[in-house]
């Protein structure tokens, strides 16, 4: 039995994580002692910038569109993941080696010819990874995002963000000009019309300055950022499959994000948000927007939807989304399709695309 | 004509069976005994490499506490934290389930390797649940099968199988290992999953108090076992020599009986050339039967011996082997190719005669077994002039190789040397006979000497070496056996487990036994090498009876003192230390006061005194100690300890249960080799019966006078026993001076390069008596089937002799 061996068993053994971040598999299970959310949540921050334990997964999410001095289209994403194994406050028996807190992350960074992925994982309870709120800080590792904000501002409005993996990398500076937008019904963001949901909300109003280091060198960006923030318990129906999720900066300062959840029982579920060029926000009910996928493109084997046409009659949006790069592939334990797009159509801009559950 | 002559070869076997079997048996036989022991050492040493490359995670660098301790949980995070790809690895032994167990706990988000098992995860199971459940509480375990087995139920973890692991030890969560253990969160040593890349920041700016050392396990392992692997295929080449005896003599009986027909055949048009096709693929077929049940039977018998072995290999060397055998193709191949080798070198002789068969000469008297005084003349001086390497060799050579070499040098002189010897007994004792029949018996025996002479020569190589052996063995157990009484003098041993149980107990104790004696052990850096570690009291026990191999003049006081340390013989050995000599312990300079014998020790070893041993581990609990009492109270202290104070037998522990338990373990670690020398023996005794039957049938043209003139032939059956009895006991004797030789270079010279100690000689004149009981028996049975053909001869065969001229 080769090391190499080995190291396949070990990663088929860790696989779920990523799924269960991303949706499908284990994201149907029971809640089995976590907490649930509840409608009508009322956020405390700093702390609810923090990690939630007693919620079995919860993520740090932020995705950029970076144009370089080069002239280049540029993508990066940064990923926090936390996995509680079981549901049990933290106290001084599971501090240390059996915390039953478990932190993953995935970075990439995308260019027109490029895409680079990479992954780590970390166990909670000895300090090699989490979040703290007051300083803010989120990291795994080496990578970190950690609150540059003035006291008094929201922790999360100024922000270093930093990631490496074997040959690309970023250090960048997010700061935010507008407030946090909170997704579904004031933050509760329902997933499925049988009741899933999880807590949910955003900062879409980053400008970002910063370096790429890329196997060429390095390249200084500018751009836009987006950061979702999301935990939850039981976040999907055992039916729901894998996600379509845009989150787009039209040129008008407007935002959208709207996102379809695939059921192998019934109809796709996609509920949006919407901020106006004037900063109103509007969410928008499951099925106002159609998202239709235009064509596919072999990606490590298999059809994946990488061009759009995003609907939306009572918004007057028709517009279509094509990728910077179109094997975006997120080559981690569960594979995923993530990378910049391109707007065109009613509006123009730029975004993210993220594509879970394709075979 | 091809298929005629191939008829007619084969016929001779169809003819006589028993002689086929003996041919097979005896190359099966000798190829059996080769590739056991092959098979033994591949699998012993596939054993180490895979418990090294799943402690080392495949050979990857590792990180460690430059003081040789802990590594600070605030070092790992901080190299982490500053990209470094390192991986935690906790490891210490503990005693489960009366199983003293060598726990490593690993921690499987950042280090993806994890032990193969049967199967990884429970059917059904997703990989989240299987890492969930690994992690726990209350976590897997993974060991080998024998060790699972002994676990599964004792442990609350889920024992899974995994054949990857080195017996005695677990593995599981770091988690898991550090609730069993009871360590908190602490990290023995990290693993470099991956070299740092350019531009990170180095080891000594994050974490100045850790050092990388390569990868580390193979080395140690190579070097103490290597000599055990020679041994024993020492052992294997000698059992195939013996082997090889027989197969010569089957061979050759084949060969010889069969002259009329090769000539025939060859008279009849067949080429000499065609012949030799002929033979040699028949040869060649009778190999590949041979080897292929030789390589079953090999099989067989290492599968039978490896739990030993494994044991042996264990307890001597704290090598990890594991007592399960797989099939790989190295040795089968071997065994095959060893089949074929020892065929073509034992036929190598008859060919070359069928070869030179004068086709139309007429009957000649068999040449191959009637080697003329000269050529026993030549056999002698060249069994000189080995002896003499040897003894040249035992004077200036060093080393193990040149210790085997010497081995084996001394032995084959011996046996070159036997028929020049008995040669030279039997015309003394033909000079001393009165009468005519005693007269010719002796002639007679001396004259069947050439035809004999290879298997006594195997039955002397066979005794000799077991004579040898077991003349070490003995001696070692003997030494060990007074040497446990020694270093196990206090009757009682004991573990609180904490130190308010500990004061608990002592403070019930004291005025019931005659003394506590703390006990105190660590691991420390002696010269660099890991060793172990020995805090001793100041006290009569130790003083009276440690045993120590230099004068202990001032040793004791010294050692109170703090002025100096003990050091194991297998070190000073090792490291060419002497008392007065000075070597570092944990960095510091210390002089060495004495030398002690540690048989049974694979590591370094240091004594310190206790005093000095609490000052340099303050932070470790006294919790052990050992007892001092009348050996009568004995059994109720012990009693009342256990149902007082609630120690269970992981902790208590008594004198005469440790002597036991150790004397088992020096048992089964030579069970291996008294097994082989009852198998050599047993090859020895087969190499006489063919070489018997051989003669057998050309006895009668020899016999038939003797029967003319008046000897029954009940008396000529009985006078070829007596004959058999007598170059046996004689072979004995001659095996004993050479036997003792053996045991003098084993325990000398073996011992000592392989084990690093030395011990005294004892001599064993029983075991010689029933050895040589043993050779005459062999050589009685073997004689007692061709004897009893020829006192049932009917007269008419004996009478033909005088009839026909062959």
């Amino acid at each position: 039995m080769t090391v190499k061996a080995t190291f396949l068993a070990i990663m088929v053994m860790l696989m779920p994580w990523g799924a269960l971040a991303q949706g499908f598999a284990d994201m149907g299970s029971d809640a089995e002692g976590f907490s649930l959310p509840q409608p009508d949540p009322e956020f405390r921050f700093p702390q609810d910038h923090g990690a939630h334990p007693d919620f079995r997964i919860e993520w740090w999410y932020v995705t950029a569109n970076l144009t370089g001095a080069d002239g280049q289209d540029y993508g990066i994403q940064w990923t926090l993941f936390r996995s509680a194994l079981r549901a049990e406050p933290p106290d001084d028996v599971t501090d240390g080696w059996s915390s039953p807190q478990i932190w993953f992350a995935h970075m990439g960074v995308t260019s027109a010819a490029r895409h680079h992925a990479a992954q780590r994982f970390a166990r909670g309870g000895i300090g090699q990874a989490g979040v703290t709120v007051a300083p803010f800080e989120a990291w795994i590792n080496d990578w970190s995002m950690v609150s540059r904000a003035t006291p008094g501002a929201d922790a999360l409005s100024a922000l270093s963000l930093t990631a490496s993996g074997d040959d690309a990398g970023y250090d960048l500076a997010l700061d935010a000009d507008g407030p946090l937008l909170f997704q579904g019904r004031d933050g509760f963001s329902v997933k499925s019309p049988r009741g899933q949901a999880s807590y949910y909300y955003s900062q879409p109003h980053y400008r970002v300055t910063g370096t790429l280091t890329l196997p060429d060198g390095d390249i200084e960006v500018t751009g836009r950022a987006w950061l979702d923030r999301e935990w939850s318990s039981q976040p999907l129906a055992p039916s729901q499959t894998g996600w379509d999720w845009f989150s787009l900066h039209l040129s008008d300062g407007a935002k959208l994000m709207v996102y379809r959840l695939r059921d192998s029982d019934g109809p796709a579920y996609t509920p949006g948000s919407w901020v106006g060029p004037d900063g109103t926000t509007r969410y928008v009910p499951d099925g106002e927007i159609a998202l239709t996928p235009l064509s596919t493109t072999r990606v490590a084997g298999r059809d994946v939807p990488t061009r759009w046409r995003i609907d939306w009659p009572a918004g007057g949006v028709r517009i279509e989304t094509d990728p910077v790069n179109a094997a975006a592939w997120m080559d981690v334990n569960v594979p995923y399709w993530e990378g910049p797009v391109r707007v065109s159509g009613s509006h123009t801009g730029v975004g993210y695309l993220e594509m879970t559950g394709y075979e | 004509m091809w298929a005629a002559a191939i008829t007619a070869l084969l016929s001779h076997w169809r003819r006589h069976p028993g002689q086929a079997a003996t041919l097979v048996l005896g190359l099966a036989l000798a190829t059996a005994l080769w590739t056991g022991v092959q098979a033994i050492n591949s699998e012993a040493r596939a054993s180490y490499d895979r418990a090294a490359s799943l402690v080392t995670q495949n050979n990857r660098p590792v990180i460690r506490a430059g003081d040789g301790g802990d590594v600070a949980l605030a070092d790992y995070i901080a190299l982490r934290r500053a990209g470094w790809q390192v991986a935690p690895v906790l490891e210490g032994r503990t005693r489960l389930a009366g199983v003293t167990l060598t726990l490593i706990g690993v921690e499987p988000l950042s280090a993806p390797v994890l032990p193969q098992t049967e199967d990884t995860a429970t059917e059904g199971e997703s990989g989240t649940e299987a890492l969930t459940a690994f992690i726990g509480p209350p976590g897997r375990l993974f060991a080998e099968p024998g060790t699972a087995a002994r676990l599964r139920g004792a442990v609350e973890q889920t024992v899974f199988d995994s054949p990857d692991i080195a017996p005695g030890t677990a593995i599981g969560d770091i988690a898991t290992v550090a609730r069993l253990l009871e360590a908190g969160p602490r990290i023995s040593r990290l693993v470099l999953v991956a070299e740092p890349a350019d531009g990170q920041p180095p080891l000594a700016d994050i974490a100045p108090a850790l050092a990388r050392a390569e990868s580390d396990g193979r080395a140690d392992m190579d070097g103490l076992t290597g000599s055990f692997h020679l041994n024993l295929t020492a052992f294997g080449f000698l059992s195939f020599a013996v082997g090889l005896f027989i197969v010569h003599g089957a061979i050759g009986l084949a060969f010889e009986q069969r002259r009329g027909l090769f000539r025939t055949l060859r008279a009849l048009g067949l080429s000499a050339r065609a012949l030799l096709v002929l033979v040699t693929a028949e040869l060649a077929l009778v190999a590949t039967l041979s080897g292929a049940l030789g390589v079953v039977l090999g099989y067989i018998i290492a599968a039978a011996l490896l739990p030993d072995v494994a044991a042996t290999l264990r307890g001597l060397y704290g090598a990890p082997a594991s007592g399960a055998l797989s099939l790989r193709p190295g040795w089968i191949a071997m065994g095959f190719g060893i089949a074929w080798a020892g065929t073509a070198l034992a036929a190598a002789q008859a060919i070359w005669q069928l070869l030179r068969l004068p086709v139309l000469a007429g009957a000649q008297p068999r040449a191959w077994a009637m080697a003329a005084g000269a050529a026993r003349m030549r056999l002698a001086v060249a069994g000189g002039l080995a002896l003499f390497v040897s003894a040249a060799l035992a004077v200036a050579g060093s080393g193990l190789v040149a210790g085997f070499v010497m081995l084996a040098l001394l032995l084959l002189g011996a046996a070159l040397l036997l028929p020049q010897l008995l040669a030279a007994l039997l015309k003394s004792a033909e000079a001393q006979a009165r009468s005519p029949i005693a007269e010719w018996f002796w002639a007679d025996t001396r004259q069947q000497l050439p035809g004999l002479s290879l298997a006594l020569m195997a039955l002397m190589v066979a005794l000799a070496a077991n004579i040898g052996v077991s003349t070490m063995v003995g001696s070692f157990r003997d030494t060990f056996t007074g040497w446990l009484d020694q270093r196990l003098a206090p009757e009682i041993y004991l573990d609180a487990g904490t130190e308010a149980r500990a004061a608990e107990i002592t403070d019930w104790l004291a005025p019931r036994v005659d003394a506590i004696l703390p006990q105190a052990f660590t691991e420390a850096q002696l010269n660099g090498q890991r060793a172990q570690l020995q805090g001793l009291p100041d006290h009569a026990t130790y003083r009276d009876a440690w045993p120590l191999l230099t004068p202990p003049a001032g040793v004791w006081d010294a050692l109170a003192a703090g002025d100096g340390i003990l050091v194991n013989e297998q070190f000073a050995y090792r490291d060419d230390v002497a008392a007065g000599d000075t070597v570092t312990l944990d960095g510091a300079p210390q002089r060495v006061l004495a030398i002690y014998s540690d048989y049974g020790n694979p590591l370094p070893a240091a004594i310190v005194g206790h005093a000095t041993f609490r000052q340099m581990h303050p932070e470790l609990p006294q919790t052990r100690f050992a007892l001092r009492l009348d050996a009568d109270d004995v059994p109720e202290v012990l009693a009342d300890l256990r149902d007082r104070f609630g120690l269970s037998a992981d902790t208590l522990r008594d004198q005469a249960s440790l002597k036991r338990l150790s004397l088992e373990i020096f048992n089964q670690t030579f069970a291996v080799t008294a097994a082989l020398n009852v198998l050599t023996l047993g090859v020895a005794a087969l190499a006489i019966l063919t070489s018997l039957l051989t003669l057998a049938t050309q006895r009668l043209p020899q016999v038939a006078p003797v029967w003319a003139l008046g000897l029954t032939r009940a008396q000529i059956g009985r006078l070829e026993l007596l004959r058999a009895a007598l170059l046996a006991v004689l072979t004995a004797v001659m095996a004993i001076p050479v036997g003792l030789l053996l045991a003098r270079v084993l325990l000398g010279v073996i011992n000592v390069e392989a084990f690093g100690w030395k011990l005294p000689m004892q001599i064993y004149p029983w075991d010689w008596l029933l050895l040589t009981g043993l050779a005459l028996l062999a050589a009685l049975a073997a004689a007692a089937l061709p004897a009893r053909r020829l006192s049932r001869r009917p007269p008419a065969d004996l009478l033909k002799v005088f009839a026909s001229d062959r």
